[in-house]
Order: structure tokens, then C-alpha cells, then sequence
């Protein structure tokens, strides 16, 4: 019974994914909510009003910043994901440097810049962070949208206006929620931003959770908030997975190749969009870079830094290709169980993937702490760093990888079938080959995410291990010239170091689509 | 790239099952620390007690102070480490209502002043102390010909108006350090006048100390001529300038400082306590003590350890610096700190 094989298929399909995220997310984040709850006494916290005002400025600042993120994304994201142009691959591993300074680094720059404590600074510096994740998730989409299809709606008459309205937006749509989801997420549960450039003024869920949980130790209240926090993330990804499940198309991916270079006006635009783009992100990397001058000698100099920077750079990178190994594996897995899965079960599934995004990561930590010590005790392994890095890049590598799943056409999966291929080489031979180009893009993510060290490291014990932030932090955290241009030095050792993987990581290019 | 996960996963699920064969002397002891001790921690820091007992250590970093400490009272009992070394006297009742410690007393610990035994000796041994006190930049005062101001009380002048930045007590440890030296001088009725003109005067509030530094202050083109540091910024300054410099161009007031004390302990639910108890007196001798303060920028607890010689001509250590019971700041910590916040940012 060919249906019953295919069945057992997908259980062996969802499990490595649902089990690493319920052994890594579900059980300790249970584990330290219900820990935290089990202590409170109703009516013990008199922060209601507090609440209300932390919750409403969460909620308000992350909608603004998800929106201007996305208007200055937008030209830059037409210019990468409309031409090919010389100098592309550069400006796309360029425009990702920013998503993995550390934000204290950014911080000071902003500081130097005059941007300080406001809630424009705020924004500003979400903007900055987040670029990336729209000029890279959108532009990989629509460089695979059939160029005929636009140029038989212009031969029809429609303006370039129209044709984007009306054709290239709604074919775009699944990118286009994918990279805002992720966006709002980000600034959602944003941290670092809000205690370096809002001050204690501003304060984000996140912000109180860590003011709770490790400044007064009331846990209750901080369990109470992260629960408050996941309910509104899990609501809100539950209506998007409904909105993108019925809004996603199956279109012809047509090959890289196919898209045209510039010319004329366009050319103008294209450049005009890139160079602008760039040069306001390089504005606080040019305050770094102006500080660190003179400072790179120092560098390697083996009296001014306890622990050397190969060493952290190596460190780094270790833990970046095992976190990006890691979350390939079990978002590729994922994605296609809920690509080919519809209902509520594949529906839920898809949103639980996005909640490590949206959930406190003091929780996610604290959570670690009290329950991974069973069946081995996990809880200052070396492995629970690339594993914490992964819990924020499979959102990245679902979110981006499952619009070109689902745009697959079925019928090609049905051909391959027809054919008498098995369901594992109908996925070799059709998905895996269309879906490596986002794949590459998510890995891509998943390296920068491990390098800037995201996600729930910072709450948990694990061994000390330089690596580049470590070394960074350090240097900012003592007096002395040096030890500033130093830091600011190797800030930008970081950025190069980001700009290399990523165009690396962009060279590959897996199957060869343009036969379909 | 499944099997390279695997065999990731496998070796990772392997180390984690080792060191838990019993018996008097481990292969391994865990250290956790708060990350700014756990950064300068290198293969030369524990080399002489692993040459000394064949034992190695392994330092676990656990973000900062209040991190370490929480994660430590969730585990009680069953720690992820057998030694913890950072807890400070902001945090240190936390830590013992939390049960975290089992009786340890340091056969060295009648080299540490009394002053510095905030906690239960048998519990807790204070390692290192850190004075926070306002830095000034000298080239500014000289060049000004304004007077160094002697004590708190000084900066409610009008000559200071607009020359201090400091850092917020809620997000930046130095900045709580700050607020409490402003409690103990001027007392629970005063303390709040004393940062009300001082809010008069344009005092700059930033949230932590790496902007206050780096960026407002005179030495680094800010527009700051003192900033809340520590006493051991000038020699520092010194270590760490481009050139060779022969005196700090900082100085330290010793009007209004805090000291901050450090204390080790070990972890109840360990499985070694006495090699536990041992590394804790390891980090007590003299030989550690006198490699504490070109590391960490902190001052040996244990009095007969040397200061390097920078130390010695660059700072002061102040006589008769401001320390709060820990309980009494665990209970008022978080109104201070809201009394504070309402006035400054209200």
C-alpha cells in the first residue's frame, strides 16, 4: 500500500524536528514557566499598569520598526531582486554586516553619532539590524519569479506601476510576510537595543522579563510577562501561517539566469538604490572604523589581549558551521513536512518552528538551567551553544525556504512519482535542487545569527570559550586607548569576516534549476 | 551535513556524560563565573593548581553577576558547577537565601581584612574588591585651574554644573555602586536632594559605563571632565595607553567611593568538595592574588599579596570607602533604584 508507506514517510519526517524542539524549547521553556507560576500568589504583583504600558510599547515600537525597516529595504531589495549587475554579490554580503555587529558596539557608534536614548534611536538601530533580513529574504524570491510573466503584463499595457501591484507584490507575498514576520519578531523581543539606546525609560517586554528574573529575582512575575509574551507572539503567527497558507501560489521558478541586467534609467536606479543604501548603513561603521585606526596592529599583538583573535575567530566559526548544520537539517525537515502537510496539524507545527523567535530568551536560558540535566546533563555543554544558536535560525531557514516549497509545482513531484521515483528521490532529485538557492540564503543567516551570537547564550553557563563578541566585550569592558581602538578593530575584523562568509556561502549554487 | 550533526551531537552527548566517576580526586572541577572574570580566564590562570593537584579547571561563564547567581539558586542543590567565584555584595543575600553554598572555610582567611567579610566566612570567601569612584581628567581640571572637588557634597556647586556623567543604577553596576555611596553619605532623608541639584546641574545619565567612558567623557572628546568609574581606570589608562605614558592623565577622588567585594564559594551538591574548597584557596594565595589585578582590574583580598607596580603609582586605594549590608541592600535595591529613576527621568 503505496499511501501507508508514504504515511510513515512523514512521521519519520516531522519527529527529529518536533523532538529537537520539544527537548530544546517546549520541555525547558514548560519547565521554567510552570516553575515560576507555581509560586505566584494571586494578586502578589501590583505592576499592572506597568504591564499594560511595557506590553503596549512592545507591541507599537516593533509594528513601526518592522515598517520603516521595509521602507528602506525597498529600494535596495528591487535593485538585487529585479538585475543582475556587477558588484551584487558584494553589496548583498555588505548590507548583511550590520545583523551581526554586537549591539553594544552599534551602540557606541550611535552614541558618537549623536543618536542617543530616544525612540528614534530606537528605530533607527532596528532598521539598521534588520535590513538585511528583507533585502535578502525578498530579493532571493524575486529573483526567481518568471520575468515573462511581468513582460507579458507590461505588453498588455500595464504600467510599471501596475505590473508591481498587481503581478510582482501578490507573487512576492509569501517573501514578503516571511521577512516581516521575522523583522517583527526580532524587534518584538528586542533587548540589547532597548537597555543601551532606550535608557530605563523604554523597557519591551523582554527588557522587564531580564529586570525581573535576574535584577530582583521576582520569577512569578517574570514567568507571568514571558507567558503574556509567548501567547501574543503565538497568536500573531498562528493568523500569519493562516494568511500565508492561503495566499501562496505554485509558480514556475524560473532560473537565475533569466534575470536581466539594467540598462538605462534602470541602471541609474540600481546603482542610485545600492550606493544610498550602503552608504547610510556605513555611516556607523565608519565611526568604528575611523576609531579603530591605528588599533589593528595591536590586534595581534599578544600583550594587550588575554586569549588570542585566531583563536576566537576560529572558535567562532566552529560554532557557527555546527549551529548552521544543526538548523539546516532540522528546518529543511520541518519545512518540508509542513509544505507538503496541510491542516491544522502541519499548521501548528509551522507556527511552533517561529516561536523561539518571539520567546524570551532569559526564559529560554533559565529554562535550559533547570531542565536539560536529564537524560545527560546538558547544561554546561559545549553543545548547548550551537544548539541555542540554532533555535533562532530554524525560523530563519523555515520561514525562508518554505515559499519556494510551496511554490513547487505538484505536478512535477507527480511526474517524478509517475515515473516510479521513490518520495526520497522525488525530494532529491525535484525539491532539494529548487529549494538550495534558499537554502544557501538561509545558511547564510544561520552563520551570522551563530558569529553575532543570538538567542539564549547569554543566560546559560557554558565553557569559556573566546570567541570574537567575547573578545570584544572584554576590550569595551576596561579604560585605556588602546583597549577601545582594539575592540573597534576587531568590530570590524567581524564585519569583514561576516562579508567573506556570506559571499562564500553565496558562491554555491547546488543542482542547476535552469533544465526545468 | 546529517551526519556531520550527528557525530556533533554524539561527541557533544559523549563529553557531557564523562567526569561523573566518583572518587576523592576529579579529572576536572567547574568554575562559573560571572562573564567579565570568565573572558580573562586563560590557560596560563589555574596552571599551577592543575600542576599542583593534577587537577584541571574548566571555567564556566554565566553572564553577568545577577544571571550567574539566579541560575545558581534555580540549581541548587544540583549545580552545574562545583565552585562559583563572582557573586557580589549586591547579590550576595540572594545567594544565600538561595541555599546555593556548602561550608567551606578558607584556611587562608585570616589574610582578608575584616572589612571585607560581608558574608558568612564558613559559606562565602571573599576573593578580590573593586572601589567605584569618580574619575577626573587632569589635562581638564588643569587647564580649567577649577578645583578637584573633595567630596559629594562639592558637586552641587555651580563650578561642577555640567561636568559629571554617570551611569543608571538599573542598568550598569558601577551606577548602582554610585547610587549607594550617595545613600550612605548623605543617608535615607539626604540622598535624593543630593541627586535632585545634581539633575539641576545637568548630570548625565547613560546606561552603562563603556558609553559614560568612551564617550562623555573629557579624556575621549567627550564633554565630561568626571565620570563614575573605578580607582584602578588611571593605572589602567597607563597599561593600556598608545604611548608610553610616566603618570596617569586620570586621578581618582577618593571622596564617594564604593567597594565592591567579590566572593567565591562552593556549590552545594558538588561531588568534590574538598577539591572544591582547595581551588578556592588556590584563588586565595598569594601567587593568584598578585595576578588579580592586571586581569580583572580588581584588588587582592588576601593582604599580603603585592600590587604591580603600576598600581601601586597610578591609584589610590581609598580608607574609608562606602559599604552597605548586603541584606539592606537586597531589601531596598529595587526602591532606590525606582525613588531614583522617577527623579531623574521624571
Amino acid at each position: 500500500m503505496p499511501t501507508r508507506r508514504i504515511r510513515w514517510g512523514w512521521v519519520a519526517v516531522a519527529a527529529l524536528p518536533a523532538l529537537f524542539l520539544t527537548y530544546f524549547f517546549a520541555y525547558p521553556l514548560g519547565r521554567i514557566l510552570s516553575l515560576g507560576l507555581s509560586e505566584m500568589s494571586i494578586g502578589s504583583t501590583g505592576l499592572q499598569s506597568r504591564l499594560v504600558s511595557v506590553g503596549w510599547f512592545t507591541l507599537w515600537q516593533a509594528t513601526l520598526s518592522t515598517v520603516l525597516t521595509f521602507i528602506f529595504a525597498a529600494p535596495m531589495t528591487w535593485a538585487v531582486g529585479r538585475y543582475e549587475f556587477r558588484g551584487r554579490k558584494l553589496a548583498m554580503a555588505l548590507v548583511t554586516v550590520p545583523f551581526v555587529l554586537p549591539t553594544v558596539v552599534v551602540g557606541t557608534a550611535f552614541v558618537a553619532l549623536g543618536w542617543r536614548e530616544s525612540i528614534g534611536a530606537i528605530l533607527a538601530a532596528h532598521v539598521f539590524f534588520n535590513v538585511a533580513v528583507v533585502v535578502r529574504t525578498v530579493g532571493s524570491q524575486w529573483r526567481r519569479l518568471d520575468p515573462d510573466l511581468l513582460n507579458a503584463a507590461a505588453t498588455l499595457g500595464a504600467s510599471p506601476l501596475e505590473v508591481m501591484r498587481r503581478v510582482t507584490l501578490p507573487l512576492l507575498r509569501p517573501s514578503l510576510a516571511a521577512a516581516a514576520s521575522i523583522v517583527f519578531l526580532f524587534t518584538f523581543t528586542s533587548f540589547g537595543v532597548i537597555l543601551i539606546l532606550g535608557g530605563f525609560t523604554f523597557a519591551t517586554l523582554e527588557v522587564e522579563i531580564y529586570r525581573q528574573a535576574i535584577v530582583l529575582f521576582d520569577l512569578p512575575l517574570a514567568a507571568a510577562l514571558a507567558v503574556i509574551q509567548l501567547v501574543g507572539v503565538s497568536l500573531a503567527l498562528y493568523l500569519y501561517s493562516r494568511y500565508q497558507e492561503r495566499h501562496s501560489a505554485s509558480w514556475e521558478l524560473a532560473s537565475e539566469d533569466a534575470v536581466p541586467r539594467p540598462a538605462g534609467r534602470a541602471r541609474i536606479g540600481v546603482y542610485g538604490s545600492i550606493i544610498g543604501t550602503l552608504a547610510v548603513l556605513a555611516i556607523p561603521l565608519a565611526v568604528l572604523l575611523t576609531r579603530s585606526l591605528g588599533s589593528f596592529d595591536d590586534l595581534f599583538a599578544a600583550d594587550l589581549i588575554v586569549g588570542s583573535p585566531v583563536e576566537a575567530i576560529r572558535n567562532s566559526l566552529l560554532t557557527a558551521v555546527a549551529a548552521t548544520a544543526i538548523a539546516l537539517v532540522i528546518g529543511i525537515m520541518a519545512a518540508t513536512f509542513v509544505s507538503h502537510r496541510s491542516g491544522t496539524l502541519s499548521r501548528w507545527f509551522d507556527t511552533t518552528l517561529m516561536l523561539p523567535l518571539g520567546t524570551s530568551a532569559v526564559a529560554i536560558g533559565l529554562g535550559f538551567i533547570v531542565a536539560l540535566d536529564w537524560p545527560v546533563d546538558l547544561r554546561a555543554s559545549l553543545a548547548l551553544v550551537p544548539i541555542a544558536h540554532a533555535l533562532v535560525a530554524i525560523p530563519f531557514v523555515v520561514r525562508i525556504v518554505l515559499p519556494t516549497m510551496r511554490s513547487i509545482d505538484p505536478d512535477l513531484r507527480h511526474a517524478a512519482a509517475t515515473l516510479g521515483a521513490k518520495p526520497i528521490s522525488v525530494w532529491r532529485r525535484v525539491d532539494l535542487p529548487l529549494v538550495s538557492r534558499a537554502a544557501l540564503v538561509a545558511a547564510g543567516f544561520s552563520v551570522v545569527i551563530s558569529l553575532g551570537e543570538f538567542g539564549a547564550t547569554t543566560f546559560v553557563a557554558r565553557p569559556n570559550t573566546a570567541t570574537i563578541p567575547t573578545l570584544i566585550f572584554r576590550l569595551l569592558s576596561r579604560p585605556g586607548p588602546a583597549s577601545f581602538g582594539t575592540a573597534m578593530a576587531l568590530s570590524i575584523v567581524l564585519a569583514a569576516l561576516t562579508a567573506a562568509v556570506i559571499l562564500w556561502v553565496d558562491r554555491f549554487r547546488v543542482g542547476d534549476i535552469g533544465s526545468f | 551535513m546529517r551526519k556531520l550533526t550527528t557525530a556533533l551531537l554524539t561527541t557533544a552527548l559523549l563529553i557531557a556524560g564523562c567526569g561523573n566517576d566518583t572518587g576523592e580526586t576529579p579529572e576536572t572541577l567547574r568554575l562559573v563565573a560571572h562573564d567579565s572574570f570568565a573572558d580573562a580566564v586563560t590557560d596560563e590562570t589555574f596552571r599551577a593548581f592543575t600542576e599542583e593537584t593534577g587537577i584541571e579547571v574548566e571555567v564556566l561563564a554565566a553572564g553577568d553577576a545577577g544571571s550567574m547567581v539566579t541560575q545558581a539558586v534555580l540549581t541548587a542543590g544540583n549545580p552545574t558547577a562545583d565552585v562559583m567565584f563572582g557573586v557580589d555584595d549586591t547579590f550576595l543575600s540572594r545567594a544565600l537565601d538561595g541555599d546555593i553554598f556548602t561550608e567551606h572555610t578558607s584556611a587562608l582567611i585570616d589574610t582578608v581584612p575584616d572589612s571585607l567579610k560581608l558574608g558568612p566566612e564558613n559559606l562565602v570567601t571573599p576573593i578580590d574588591f573593586g572601589d567605584v569612584c569618580l574619575n577626573y581628567d587632569k589635562e581638564w581640571f588643569a587647564s580649567t585651574q577649577i578645583h578637584v572637588p573633595t567630596k559629594l557634597d562639592d558637586l552641587r556647586s555651580d563650578v561642577y554644573a555640567g561636568a559629571l556623567v554617570v551611569e543608571h543604577p538599573a542598568t550598569s553596576s558601577p551606577g548602582l555602586a554610585f547610587m549607594l555611596a550617595t545613600i550612605d553619605e548623605f543617608g535615607e532623608d539626604g540622598w535624593l536632594d543630593f541627586w535632585e541639584d545634581l539633575r539641576d546641574k545637568g548630570v548625565e545619565v547613560v546606561p552603562d559605563w563603556t558609553t559614560a567612558y568612551y564617550e562623555d567623557f573629557t579624556r575621549y572628546g567627550g564633554d565630561r571632565s568626571m565620570v563614575v568609574s573605578y580607582a584602578s581606570s588611571p593605572p589602567a589608562e597607563v597599561i593600556f595607553a598608545e604611548e608610553p605614558l610616566d603618570a596617569a592623565p586620570t586621578g581618582v577622588i577618593e571622596a564617594g567611593c564604593y567597594r565592591q567585594v567579590e566572593f567565591a564559594g562552593v556549590l552545594d551538591g558538588t561531588e568534590y568538595p574538598e577539591a572544591a574548597g582547595d581551588l578556592i584557596d588556590f584563588m586565595l594565595s598569594v601567587p593568584f592574588q598578585e595576578t588579580i589585578p592586571i586581569n580583572w582590574f580588581v584588588f587582592p583580598a588576601n593582604s599580603e599579596a603585592e600590587l604591580p607596580q603600576e598600581f601601586v603609582e597610578h591609584t589610590v586605594i581609598p580608607d574609608d570607602p562606602t559599604q552597605l549590608d548586603p541584606q539592606y541592600i537586597a531589601d531596598n535595591r529595587e526602591t532606590w533604584i525606582q525613588q531614583w529613576a522617577d527623579l531623574m527621568e521624571g
